[in-house]
Parts: C-alpha cells; sequence; structure tokens
C-alpha cells in the first residue's frame, strides 16, 4: 500500500568545491519524511513513497543512476543565474530547503523565468520533475519545451510510461501522457501499458480513466470485454472492473434490449453466487435493470430466490428483495398484504441483526414501503 | 462476511485535543516541517485555505497572520484573473477557488479582482458544459465545482451557461446512483460530493434520486466506523467529510451510525504532534486535519464545541453569513 510515511536515512553525497581537480566528498545523514502528499481527486492526498537508495543517487527513469551533481557545479549551466525562491514581500512562512532539492528549483525556476526552451532545460525539467512529480507547472513546461523543440515523442512515451510506474497514483504523470497521446494521434500498445499498471492495483483510479480516455479516443472496444472478464474472474469484488463492464456494455451494446439486459443479469447474478455479499454485483444487477420493473423481469426472481434457498447471508440481498417487492407491489394488487408483511419482516430483520450500523436507513425503507403501499383504503 | 476494513486498536484518542491541533497547524507552516512543506508548494493556496479554514472551526483563526495570508493570496493573482497556488507556479481552477476561499473567510474578496476572475474562469466552460481546470484541457467534475463554487461565492453564476453545467454533471452520473470524474468513470465519494454541492448551488437537487445515492453513501461505513471513498476500499478520515457532506446536502446524514463515525474521528487524532492522519497510526497533515474537524462539526461535536461548517463550501457558516453569501438551508436536525 502506498499509504503511510516511510522514515528513511537517506546519505545525501555533496561535492564541494574546496578545489575543482579534487573534489571532496561529504556524506551527511539526515532523517527525512520522505512522504509526498499528492493531489488526487477531490483534493483526497495519497502519499507514493519516493525511494532514494542509500548511496545517495537518485534513481531516475531510464535506468540510469545520476550522480548528484549539484546544477550550480556544472560548467554547462554556469551561464545561468539561478533564481531563488521569491514569496513576496511578506513570506508567510520561512522556508528551509534540502540542498539538492533547493539546486534543482532554482535552476527550473531560472530556466522559466527566461522561457529557456532548450534540451539543457527538457533535462532539467526530467531532473525536477523526477525529485517532485506532482509539480504541475513542471509538466505543463516540459511540454512547452517539447513542442518548441518537435521532441520525439516515442521517446517521452517512453519517458512518462516509466514515471508512471514509479509513481502510479499521480494526476500529473497521467495527463501528461494523455497530452502527448494527443499530439501523436495514435495509441498502439496503450491499452497493454495500463493493464501492466494495473497488475500493480487493480483499481487505479487514474488508470481506469486513462483506459476509458484511450478506448473512446481511439475506438479500441473490441477485446475490453474480455480484459474486464479476466479482471473480475481475479478479483469479484474489483467495483472498477464492474464500473468499466458497465462501461463497455452500455457502450458497444443496447441495454434497452431486453438480450442484452438479461445477459448481463446473468452475468452479474452468477458472480453474487460466488461471492453473495458483493457490493459491487449487486449494483451493476441494479444498474443494468434499472429502467425494468424487477418483479416482471424473467428470470430474476428465481435467481434471488435461489440465494434465499441457499441461506445466503448477505444485507445486499435483502435489500434487493426489498427492491422487487417494492415493483412487486407497484404491479399487482394481489397479496399486497402478505408482500407489504414479508418486507416489513426483512426491513426489521436488517435494522435489528443483519446490518445494524444502517439502522437508520432501514427504518426508513421500512417507513417509505409503508406509506407508499401500506394504506388500507387503496 | 469478509470486508475490508481497518482494526481500531487499543489506546486510541477518545476525545478531541483541540489545543493540539490547533498548535500543529501552527507549527507546519514552521522550520520542522521544511521537506513537505516545499514538496507541496504547488498546492501551497489550497494548503493555506485547510489551515485558515480549520483554525477558524476550531476558534483559532486569530492566530493566523491575516494580513500577510491575504498579502500572498493577491501576489498570486495573475492578469488572466487566476490565481496560482504559489509565486512560480502555473495558475488553477483549484487554487483560485482555493484563495476566494480565503479571502471570504478573512472578510477581504474586494482585495482581488473579482472581474478578471469571472471572466477567466468563464472561460473555461465547454461546449458540453464542463470545465477545464486551465488552458491544458483537463476535464474533471472537481473542476465544475471549483467554478460554480468560486463564481458563487463572487455572486456571479450569471457568467456561466448553468442548464449546461448541471447537464454535464448528470452526464458524469452513474449506474449505482453516484458520479465519477467524467461520464463513465466509476462513482467515487469524493466525485459524488462535488456533483451534490455543485448540484446543490444551483438549485438542481431534485434532480437526484437522493434515496438510492443515500444508500451508497452510507454503505461507505465500515464494521470499524470509518468510511471508504468506493466499495471495497479502506476508510480514511477525509471521507469523514466528502460522505458525510454529500449526505447531509441530501438532508440524510442520520443515515450512519454518528457514534461509531465519532470514534472512527476521533482516533485517527495524533496525540504525540497533533494533527489527523487518514487512519490511526499513520502521519497527520493539514488537509486530514481539515476534514476530520469538519466532519466532527458535522456531527455536531460538543466539548469542545466546533465552528458550524456549510458542507457545501467546507467553509464556516458564520463568515458566509458575514459575507452575505446566500447558501441554501440544510435541515439542522439530520
Amino acid at each position: 500500500s502506498t499509504w503511510g510515511v516511510l522514515l528513511s536515512y537517506c546519505s545525501i553525497a555533496t561535492r564541494l568545491q574546496a578545489d575543482r581537480a579534487t573534489a571532496l566528498y561529504r556524506t551527511s545523514c539526515l532523517p527525512i519524511s520522505v512522504f509526498t502528499p499528492v493531489l488526487t481527486h477531490n483534493t483526497v492526498l495519497q502519499y507514493p513513497v519516493t525511494m532514494t537508495s542509500s548511496s545517495g543517487s537518485e534513481h531516475s527513469p531510464g535506468g540510469s543512476r545520476t550522480a548528484v551533481i549539484l546544477y550550480r557545479d556544472r560548467e554547462e549551466w554556469s551561464d545561468i543565474e539561478p533564481r531563488k525562491q521569491d514569496d513576496g514581500p511578506n513570506p508567510v512562512v520561512s522556508i528551509a530547503y534540502t540542498e539538492k532539492f533547493q539546486d534543482v528549483y532554482d535552476y527550473f525556476r531560472a530556466v522559466l523565468h527566461r522561457d529557456e526552451r532548450s534540451e539543457r532545460a527538457l533535462r532539467l525539467t526530467a531532473d525536477a520533475a523526477n525529485m517532485n512529480p506532482a509539480n504541475y507547472t513542471v509538466w505543463a513546461f516540459r511540454r512547452v519545451i517539447l513542442k518548441h523543440l518537435e521532441c520525439d515523442l516515442q521517446n517521452e512515451l517512453r519517458f512518462i510510461g516509466d514515471m508512471i510506474t514509479h509513481h502510479p497514483k499521480n494526476y500529473q504523470v497521467w495527463f501528461h501522457r494523455l497530452k502527448i497521446l494527443e499530439w501523436i494521434g495514435e495509441a498502439p500498445g496503450e491499452l497493454e501499458f495500463i493493464a501492466s499498471v494495473l497488475l500493480l492495483d487493480s483499481k487505479n483510479y487514474h488508470a481506469w480513466q486513462h483506459r476509458q480516455w484511450v478506448i473512446k479516443t481511439f475506438n479500441l472496444w473490441d477485446n475490453e470485454l474480455d480484459f474486464v472478464s479476466k479482471l473480475i474472474n481475479e478479483d469479484i469484488r474489483n467495483n472498477s472492473a464492474w464500473n468499466q463492464r458497465y462501461f463497455v456494455v452500455s457502450n458497444t451494446k443496447d441495454l434497452g434490449c431486453f438480450n442484452v439486459a438479461a445477459e448481463e443479469m446473468y452475468y452479474a447474478l452468477g458472480k453474487i453466487g460466488l461471492a453473495p455479499n458483493n457490493e459491487s454485483a449487486w449494483n451493476y444487477l441494479r444498474g443494468v435493470l434499472q429502467s425494468r420493473n424487477l418483479y416482471s423481469f424473467p428470470g430474476l426472481r428465481d435467481g434471488i430466490q435461489e440465494l434465499v434457498d441457499r441461506e445466503v447471508c448477505s444485507p445486499f440481498l435483502q435489500e434487493f428483495r426489498i427492491d422487487v417487492f417494492e415493483d412487486e407491489l407497484e404491479l399487482s394488487l394481489e397479496n399486497r398484504d402478505a408482500v407489504l408483511d414479508t418486507a416489513k419482516r426483512v426491513l426489521e430483520h436488517l435494522a435489528n441483526t443483519l446490518d445494524t450500523i444502517r439502522g437508520k436507513y432501514w427504518n426508513y425503507r421500512y417507513r417509505r414501503i409503508v406509506s407508499r403501499y401500506g394504506g388500507t383504503d387503496i | 462476511m469478509n470486508v475490508k476494513d481497518i482494526k481500531l486498536g487499543e489506546n486510541l484518542p477518545e476525545r478531541l485535543l483541540l489545543d493540539q491541533h490547533i498548535d500543529f497547524i501552527q507549527k507546519y507552516s514552521s522550520k520542522e516541517n521544511e521537506y513537505e512543506y516545499t514538496m507541496t508548494e504547488y498546492l501551497r493556496m489550497s494548503g493555506v485555505y485547510w489551515c485558515v479554514t480549520v483554525m477558524e472551526l476550531m476558534g483559532a483563526l486569530d492566530k493566523m497572520d491575516r494580513s500577510a495570508i491575504i498579502e500572498f493570496v493577491k501576489s498570486c493573482q495573475t492578469a488572466g484573473g487566476a490565481f496560482r497556488p504559489c509565486t512560480g507556479h502555473d495558475p488553477h481552477l483549484l487554487s483560485t477557488l482555493s484563495a476566494i476561499q480565503i479571502l471570504i473567510t478573512f472578510d477581504a474578496v474586494d482585495e482581488m479582482d473579482q472581474e478578471s476572475c469571472v471572466n477567466h474562469i468563464a472561460s473555461l466552460q465547454r461546449e458540453d458544459g464542463s470545465f477545464t481546470g486551465d488552458r491544458w484541457g483537463e476535464v474533471d467534475t472537481r473542476f465544475t465545482f471549483c467554478a460554480v463554487a468560486a463564481l458563487s461565492l463572487l455572486r456571479r453564476l450569471d457568467a456561466i451557461d448553468l442548464e449546461r453545467t448541471v447537464a454535464f454533471v448528470m452526464a458524469s452520473g452513474n449506474f449505482d446512483g453516484g458520479f465519477g470524474v467524467r461520464p463513465g468513470s466509476e462513482t467515487h465519494a469524493g466525485q459524488v460530493y462535488c456533483a451534490l454541492g455543485t448540484l446543490g448551488l444551483l438549485g438542481r437537487l431534485g434532480l437526484v434520486d437522493s434515496d438510492r445515492l443515500g444508500w451508497w453513501l452510507c454503505e461507505r461505513q465500515l464494521p470499524s466506523g470509518g468510511l471508504n471513498g468506493r466499495p471495497e476500499k479502506l476508510p480514511d478520515v477525509c471521507y469523514s467529510w466528502w460522505v458525510l457532506a454529500s449526505l447531509k446536502i441530501l438532508n440524510r446524514l442520520h443515515w450512519i451510525s454518528k457514534p461509531k463515525l465519532k470514534k472512527y474521528i476521533l482516533a485517527c487524532q495524533d496525540s504525540e504532534t497533533g494533527g489527523f492522519s487518514d487512519r490511526p497510526g499513520d502521519m497527520p497533515d493539514p488537509f486530514h486535519t481539515l476534514f476530520g474537524i469538519a466532519g466532527l462539526s458535522l456531527l455536531g461535536y460538543e466539548k469542545p464545541q466546533l465552528g458550524s461548517v456549510n458542507p457545501i463550501y467546507c467553509m464556516s457558516a458564520v463568515c458566509l453569513m458575514k459575507a452575505g453569501i446566500n447558501i441554501p438551508k440544510f435541515k439542522t436536525s439530520s
């Protein structure tokens, strides 16, 4: 899990410039809490842990280890005056930076200010992004440079793919990849790439969203139902996969057509039979039948009754029975009292025994069904 | 029944450690947290909004440097009207909303250029009613909420096409009754909040099946008492806000077990440093501190009493009233 903080002791190799010919290396050990709040959906913060190796060099995308030579010590950057962070006339806070971070970002601010769209600036944005992949402005400026230099976008795809593998829950890297694909105009191998990220976390919201964009934009629907079915087989409770199934079915078939709805109903019932307390499957079942009367839809009552006969223990099953009872009461005048009585008992059981944490909700459903269908003067 | 959840351990905080949280927020921007503070520069404006709002709810806003913060906010407004999260960073709708929220809280909204800001926000609306965050074109119902909330705080909802705004929100509605980032995206509690906040501000909650969505929301409560953001995920204290505020907007807050949620939220406090974390034992931060406190406020926590929080804006109700913002009424009983 990427939640939580890893306290790591990093040794940072710092090159002292006492003598350019003979550089001395000093290592300092600092405890650094290496958590990076990342802005995700609705400002939900997640904490991808950025590992720095104990020898002090950052692992950069592409596999090579870059030695930590500060930008201020690099010959090829000697023409640039680094730009310190300006917090305005009255800085809200006093900030001290770690030396390496400060160095990279001082130079980044300089090239940003100069609007320098060069090769070396491009490499600098890679360093800056590596250190703080959630920094939106770094990615935005990188795109400006890429456009200006007319860079090889396949290269960039490889670069951003590597970044995503290291920071899969970061908004900016996924959006950057989307823009590159937009510029390229095609996305061969993209579904395979996303599948590889989903292997790391099958519920990664960014990955699924990106996948939907790719499928819609490049019309890659053909194999998606198979892919989704495979994922549901691997983890029957994967809500993202169930959502994807609805996405595919609703875009490639017509749920208004009886056969389509029936097929999806049987699919959902089959999975419910395997894991009866799986919220995703029940939501899906209700979803594919949403505009229909549950009582009269062929095969549904039998499927539900089978679960009841098996004495399956599941609040979702009981809730669904209520939905069916309500549709029955909606339709027919026969057995009203009996149906209502059964429904009331189920709801009491839910409130008092089976799902007490939501007791107030079940009591509401009780009052609702009584007020809608319980009047003696019909 | 096997449910993905955490187990609340022993010896977790059971009462509100208010003074420690005040202390935590004050210290957050100080030298002790340099690295994290630096790394989060790109969301500084939102960070300030979280700190300012939670301090106000805790009755300690006077401990924040009002004039310095206002200067900072003003310095982040661009000529185009939008706000940067911090100097040197690109402006964005997210930081624009946070900036306005900060200024309203400090009763200083006249110190910004409202006209250019309104025009900028309006320019971000697309044909289908959605909003992008900036010129790069990312679309998200979060940005819809940011745009509508920002414009309503500036009393300029007239600047955008409201019908299309609503149409896009409803198009992002899903088969389970919830809402996602865009049409087709998985329902997520945070996006539900953004959708309901938007519809609430525009008086269109009637479009929502409140019973169905209210049920999805109260199903977020796990045996530990905490709330998750979608099925089969772990609880997180920030969902005490997204889910709870959503239920409040739907007048169905009583559908979750208040005592169990309260216990979970209190357990997420860090008794050593102050502040709240996502779940017990993890590192605290201002984000989770705000939403833990705001959640407790919605639950009507007393001893000590917290400031009343508006469930749509996640801002102090008192500050909104002082600013003369007409907000939809919410039944106090739920």
